[in-house]
């Protein structure tokens, strides 16, 4: 399936290369880079690009290019997918995936690699179990290994690999015993110019944090299940149970993971909490324009608007913005011509505002459209959907876990069109 | 976050550990310090020295360094001879980088990497499986067509190899092997054989890619697995998913005849049948083709159906490609929602998601306008994204929604994203034409948009509207006329032959400013594109034909100048126009029809979507998203007319009832016997065993001989979806064993005077059987028709019951287990008739009945405050005896006051019970004080089942229907058994055994390790691994996952 890997850093060096069957030179990415200068932004590189005699099939993260050669029909999901799942399992291992920590762990990454795939064909991607077999790098262990000559790879094929639960090491020990859940949903929304919501919708995940030693058997409920109708879950999460009683039964992997995550469509669900008021003009004579930008809100359950900032591309004929901001800071940057403005907390009684003039190329004509502004936010303690966690039962071990439950609304891709 | 920044913090420790690490490590080790100044070849000296030296840190360093290098790209390959003496080190990591090192570089050293051949050959017997796996993949790994003979025998011995890890292992090999050296196939498709047999999980994934790779043709080799592969397939990792459902896909379509009705088969000419289903259904009536699925092909899309809810996009997109292709139409609408689910995930993702939408869309709108909205584009997205978005919006229009896309269509053309507004004037274009109602109201925006400022929006829309105004020969002489004055300021090629060719198109509609149009380009004619060129030329002709008096000068000045045009297709075009025009001696015949030629009603072009001829590649492929043919694709077959011999799937009966030794006995016992039917037994143990997780030892998943064959279509599915309860019936029903519960449907089938002792367990049995039709809903209408039937039967049973309890065989129980407290009757007379029965037979009580340890306090809503006018109803299960009836569920109702009035004379109204249910109502409430609540309970008899009951709830002024449906667990009652006991009866029930056997592994495991559990408490009916708590009512029988 997948014959090699490139990482391609911004700049369009090649600093890793990885072959699982025969080798593939590195010429091939030159189709690569052609179809990358073609598109002009990263964001617009095609993620599959045939070439005569291989298929390149890339994802783009971290500012890293991840290219996957392929050379017979393969789904092309399974190969993105998969290719999620290595950044993924890098930032699990160094914290952060960046050129330098590859580059810095070579070996480790070549060795996570080697486990991860053969020949071309997934072999354990579960970070629970490579974490097994390679262990991830940390201050102890390099002092350990360096005094004890004993190394960072595992010799024993991890009993997750076996068992019935394969996302779970065995033998897990922990002092404080503590299982974290993060309810976090993002409002992904489209407002129009006169302030109505075009579409609203809700992405909500449960992240975990989950500490606990042995095999402990989690069983979380919900006080509104109903509200989730469109879900995906970890492997570890039982079906049928969801199915037949809408609680999730699971034996939870060790660490962080992504329990679940949803998707609330309806729109009459959707509450909007911030509403932006807005009043920017371009006049054709003159080469000056009105710009002026209120936030508020609206909807918020009572809870404080936090992390606030609003973002924007200007169109081109805009050469200078001054603006005086009643809260917050403010940037203009006249070569990308983006504005982003970082407000903070909204304080209902006292709106945060933008306003002031911008001066515009002389003699080009006036913009066709107002610029859309993309706004980010937060709210502590809500989520939006109105999800509540009943209760999280443990059964299986006889600790008492610590157990915590956080709520928290984002902005996902909210834009107000002016 | 505090957790995980705490764990970022950790990590990042780490990072700078292996930072100073390194940095120490290159400080100590001379090459380090050297590996500046000196050459390549000195340097890998260097390496080569430290490769030999006796410490294995030095190793280690070295072989650091050269996994470096090879990450690198650089090449390493001298460094080979000193590298392969260390394979047979003992550390293991240095181990594994040789490993590395040999896989990438053993091809081009073959002779030296024989060196290492038989360390590989001695680590094949190593007795820890991993150390035998990686020294297999090594071995499958190192392209040596030399070795061929080991590898081939190496496989041989894996693939039978305890361990399912290294049997993984294997299948993987096959495939190195099979691309070393294909003459192996034969042997290779053996062993893939006898792998597909297997029935870990962890194997599957492995060998059905090894067989796509390897054979993807010998599709008989699947048969005798099918169902197991569809069993197995929840259990599978994620990456095994995708290739098996891909393959079964293609199995599918090869094997069963297709659900779809007659009449769709034409889907790709008129796609006109897709516009409404119902018209559709219509249709298939009046054939009246009758078909049934078969019970194979209905296992494959039910047990896809799950997965939907993956967490890996590729799985998703595996089974809505797997229900596009083979489900029945009607039920493919559940893939949508999923779908439009992947939309939130990376770029990537979202562009081969779209892509496939986009497919489907063109084919069956209605799955997919739903989810309109959820197209809509955002400025920030990608070009390539919004293009697609854009796509499918355009598949989606219908004269419902077009007003709403129009609108938003206004927005993107104004987009500061360029090649997208050109996409979608192009869109509105191609709006105009397949909605007929608007395409005026389109022609009039994109004649606004022709005074837009933008160059590229402009030209744009001349090319839309030019071809609009060639699909509509109405007059739009303004149109032109403005599109003349156009000529003047744009400059964009495409634009200006667009307007010169609908000049010359309606000629005789402007006829005065042709003429003049065709005078200024002449004048500029050197300076044109060669586009433009071609249309001045055939502009001057239709002219010269027309209205020869005014340009004929102007025409033939023209053909001069484009004589001796440098494109000599320009050159061409002016010899052919002027031989046919301009008449000579020379022309033909030809120039006659001249104006014929030229002037002809030129047909108008079609404005199609460019996913329109995606659809004869299979979803969710590469060849789909590149629109070629990928190698190695695997055409998806056509469905057969005529369904191959569906009985290749059953697989040989192991005598199953050997190992069900109780059963056998109350069989022996049974006045009923003769009703016992072997057909029935087995099906009942297929069912069982597909359900089974296939590690244990025991052949159950082979015995399906008969079921398929004797039952077809919908009605055999809900039947063994009925016998899959009754195994957990079967389960509850201790003392009557197997052969009692199996026969209650013989019994139903062949008397109605049934003096069974198993009405207990049909009644379990129906509840279960219930709860399982409610999540099948593509059998609904059968099933149903299946339980009303049961329902009566149970009634029957029940009265019966009391009576029957003492036929109940004791002999089984253990008599030494401790007696445990007779406990306060709980819900479900049935039930507790029945096993106070057991308590009463004084040889044994292992099961007795206990006191629910755990009451949720989870209500439901029976009545919403928004519906009721104020008035809030929920329901609570107090699981207290009823003090109604003892065959009746005590439920608790609050009633609660939101308005600010009174509200008077709450109580019951009609009540819409099915058969056999009963109720007894709470007393009339006079009134409720505003923000009151009072609460009342009310019993109701749910003849076991989990049917719902439906009554009103009147007040003085309104009726509201409401209903009340019970969760299967609270239909149950909590009985305590010794752990000792439960085992027994476990082992005893091999079937059910197996049936949930992963989960019992785990709980034993947990059990006997960590000594947890409190025998006392647990309840057979539930799953042991929930523990004492949940032992109890209110969770569902046997759930895995």
């Amino acid at each position: 399936m997948i014959h090699s890997l490139f990482l391609i850093n911004s700049s369009g060096d090649i600093f890793l290369e990885k072959h699982w069957k025969s080798v593939v030179s590195r010429s091939v990415c030159d189709y690569f880079f052609e179809a990358q200068e073609r598109a002009t932004e990263a964001e617009n590189v095609p993620p599959v690009i045939p070439t005569p005699h291989h298929y390149l099939l890339s994802v783009y993260r971290h500012k890293i290019f991840f290219v996957a050669v392929i050379q017979t029909e393969v789904p092309p999901l399974f190969v993105i997918e998969f290719l999620h799942r290595v950044v993924d399992t890098f930032q699990d291992y160094f914290g952060v995936c960046s050129e330098p920590v590859i580059k810095d762990n070579v070996v480790v990454v070549y060795e996570v690699l080697e486990e991860m795939l053969d020949n071309g064909f997934p072999l354990a991607t579960e970070s629970n179990i490579l974490k097994e077999l390679i262990k991830p790098p940390t201050i102890l262990r390099t002092v350990v290994n360096t005094i004890t000559g004993s190394t960072n790879v595992g010799d024993q094929l991890p009993t997750g690999q076996l068992s019935v639960v394969p996302w779970r090491r065995t033998g897990v020990k922990y002092t404080n015993n503590e299982a974290y859940f993060d309810v976090i949903e993002e409002i992904d929304a489209i407002i129009d110019k006169s302030g109505s919501t075009i579409t609203a919708e809700i992405q909500g995940v449960i992240d975990a944090c989950v500490k606990l030693t042995g095999m402990p058997d989690l069983t979380l409920s919900f006080m509104n299940p109903r509200l989730l109708d469109d879900v995906s879950f970890h492997p570890c999460v039982r079906f049928k149970r969801w199915e037949s009683e809408r609680i999730l039964s699971f034996i939870p992997p060790d660490g962080n993971f992504r329990l679940l995550s949803y998707h609330v469509s309806a729109q009459n669900l959707v509450a909007i909490p911030v509403y932006v008021k807005h009043n920017i003009s371009f006049r054709d004579s003159s080469s000056l324009g009105r710009f002026e930008i209120t936030v508020g809100p609206k909807q918020t359950m009572g809870k404080t608007i936090e992390g606030v900032t609003v973002a924007s591309q200007m169109p081109r004929g805009v050469l200078n913005m001054s603006l005086t901001p009643s809260q917050g800071t403010h940037t203009f940057d006249p070569v990308t011509k983006m504005l982003s403005w970082d407000v903070g907390k909204i304080n209902p009684q006292k709106l945060p505002s933008l306003k002031g003039t911008m001066s515009l190329q002389a003699g080009a004509s006036k913009p066709d459209e107002n610029p859309t502004i993309n706004l980010q936010f937060k709210i502590q303690q809500l989520a939006i959907s109105g999800l509540k966690v009943n209760r999280l039962d443990m059964y299986g071990e006889k600790y008492k876990p610590f157990k915590g439950i956080k709520y928290m609304t984002k902005a996902g891709k909210f834009q107000v069109r002016t | 976050m505090s957790s995980n920044s705490f764990a970022y913090n950790e990590q990042s420790g780490g990072g700078e550990a292996t930072e100073l690490g390194q940095e120490a490590t290159s400080t100590i080790s001379p090459s380090g310090a050297f590996g500046l100044f000196s050459s390549d070849m000195k340097k890998n000296e260097d390496l080569k020295q430290m490769l030999e030296s006796n410490k294995d840190s030095a190793k280690l360093d070295a072989m650091k360094r050269i996994v470096g290098m090879i990450a690198k790209g650089k090449n390493a390959s001298e460094l080979f001879p000193a590298v392969v003496k260390n394979v047979a080190s003992k550390n293991i990591e240095i181990k594994k980088l040789v490993y590395v090192y040999l896989v990438r570089y053993a091809e081009e050293q073959q002779d030296l990497a024989l060196l290492s051949i038989s360390t590989f050959q001695r680590a094949l017997k190593d007795p820890n499986q991993l150390i035998r796996a990686s020294a297999l993949r090594v071995l499958s790994s190192i392209r040596v067509p030399i070795i061929v003979p080991i590898m081939m025998l190496a496989i041989k011995e894996a693939s039978a190899d305890l361990s399912p890890y290294v049997r993984k292992n294997a299948a993987h090999a096959i495939q190195k092997l099979y691309s070393l050296d294909p003459e192996q196939k034969e042997m290779l498709i053996e062993i893939i054989e006898k792998l597909l047999k297997d029935k870990s999980t962890l194997v599957a994934g492995s060998v059905v890619m090894a067989f796509e790779e390897v054979c993807p043709d010998r599709i008989d080799l699947i048969h005798k697995n099918y169902r197991k592969l569809c069993n197995l397939l929840v259990d599978v990792e994620e990456w095994g998913q995708v290739v098996i459902i891909h393959m079964l896909t293609r199995y599918a379509r090869t094997q069963f005849v297709s659900p779809w009705k007659e009449g769709d088969g034409l889907e790709d000419n008129e796609k006109d049948f897709y516009d409404s289903d119902e018209e559709q259904k219509e249709k298939a009536d009046k054939r009246k083709r009758p078909y049934t699925m078969d019970p194979d092909h209905r296992l494959l899309i039910r047990n896809t159906k799950p997965l939907l809810q993956s967490r890996n996009a590729a799985v998703v997109m595996a089974v809505a490609q797997l229900y596009w292709h083979i489900a029945p139409k009607s039920e493919a609408g559940i893939i949508s929602k999923s779908l439009v689910r992947l939309l939130r995930s990376s770029r990537e993702v979202q562009y081969i998601v779209l892509q496939n939408i986009a497919t489907m869309s063109i084919q069956r709108k209605g799955m997919f306008e739903p989810y309109l909205k959820s197209f809509y584009v955002r400025s920030t997205d990608p070009t390539m994204i919004k293009i697609l978005k854009l796509e499918i919006l355009t598949n989606l229009a219908n004269e419902a929604n077009i007003s709403t896309l129009l609108r938003e269509f206004q927005t993107y053309v104004k987009s500061q994203d360029k090649q997208f507004a050109a996409a979608t004037i192009q869109t509105i274009g191609r709006c105009a034409t397949s909605i007929t109602e608007v395409s005026d109201t389109c022609l009039n925006g994109l004649v606004c948009l022709l005074s837009n400022r933008d160059e590229i929006v402009v030209a744009e829309s001349v090319v839309v509207i030019k071809k609009l105004l060639q699909m509509q020969p109405i007059q739009h002489g303004e149109i032109i006329k403005h599109m003349a004055k156009l000529l003047d300021s744009i400059t964009v090629p495409v634009a200006r032959a667009s307007i010169l060719w609908l000049i010359g198109e309606n000629c005789e509609r402007v006829p005065k400013i042709a003429p003049d149009v065709l005078r200024k380009t002449a004048k500029s004619f050197t300076s044109e594109d060669d586009l433009v060129k071609l249309q001045i030329l055939n502009l001057g002709a239709k002219l010269y034909l027309t209205n020869s008096k005014q340009t004929k000068l102007l025409t033939q000045y023209i053909l001069n100048l484009g004589k001796y045009d440098q494109n000599y297709d320009i050159r061409d075009r002016t010899r052919f126009i002027r031989q046919l025009i301009v008449p000579n001696e020379k022309s033909g015949a030809l120039s006659k029809y001249a104006k014929k030629i030229f002037l002809a009603q030129k047909p108008a072009p079609l404005l199609e979507s460019p996913f329109k001829d995606r659809d004869h590649f299979q979803l969710g492929t590469l060849s789909h998203t590149l629109n070629t043919k990928a190698t190695g694709y695997l055409e998806l077959s056509n469905w057969p007319e005529v369904a191959p011999d569906p009985s290749v799937r059953n697989v040989e009966v192991i005598e199953l009832a050997k190992e069900w030794t109780p059963a056998g006995k109350a069989k022996k016992e049974n006045p009923d016997k003769k009703f016992y039917s072997e057909s029935e037994e087995e099906e009942d143990s297929s069912e069982s065993s597909s359900d089974s997780e296939s590690e244990s030892g025991s052949e159950t998943g082979e015995d399906e001989e008969d079921s398929s064959g004797d039952s077809g279509g919908d009605s055999s599915e809900s039947g063994s979806e009925s016998e899959a309860g009754k195994k957990r019936a079967a389960k509850s029903s201790k003392a009557k064993g197997k052969g009692d519960s199996k026969d209650v449907d013989k019994e139903k089938e062949n008397s109605k005077t049934s003096e069974s002792s198993s009405g207990e367990s049909s009644s379990i049995e129906e509840s279960s059987s219930d709860s399982e039709s409610e999540s099948e809903s593509e059998s609904e209408s059968e099933s149903r028709k299946v339980t009303k039937e049961k329902e009566k039967k149970t009634m029957q049973d029940r009265n019966a019951l009391t009576k029957d309890v003492s036929l109940l065989d004791l002999d089984d129980f253990n008599p030494v287990s401790t007696p445990v407290a007779l406990p306060t009757p709980a819900l479900s007379p049935s039930l507790i008739a029945d096993l106070e029965g057991l308590n009463l037979s004084a040889t044994s009580s292992v099961i007795s009945v206990s006191t629910p340890v755990f009451v949720p306090g989870k209500t439901h809503v029976l009545l919403h405050r928004m519906s009721g006018k104020g008035l809030a109803a929920h329901y609570f299960f107090p699981r207290q005896p009823c003090i109604f009836g003892d065959k009746m569920v005590s439920v608790q109702i609050t009633l609660n006051n939101t308005t600010d009035q009174k509200i008077e004379n709450i109580h019951v109204g009609e009540k819409k019970l099915p058969m056999g249910m009963q109720m007894h109502v709470f007393n009339p409430i006079e009134s409720l004080e505003p923000a009151g609540s009072i609460t009342v309970s009310m019993g109701i008899d749910f003849c076991d089942s989990t049917q719902t009951a439906s009554f009103q709830l009147c007040t003085k002024d309104d009726c509201f229907s409401v209903n009340i449906q019970p969760p299967v667990g609270e239909l149950l009652l909590p009985v305590a058994m010794s752990e000792k006991d439960f085992k027994k009866e476990q082992a005893c029930l091999s079937a059910l055994h197996l049936l949930s056997k992963p989960r019992h592994a785990l709980w034993n495991e947990r059990n006997f390790h960590h000594n947890y559990c409190c025998p006392a408490e647990f309840c057979f009916l539930c799953d042991p691994s929930e523990g004492s708590k949940c032992s109890q009512r209110g969770c569902s029988p046997f759930w895995t996952r």
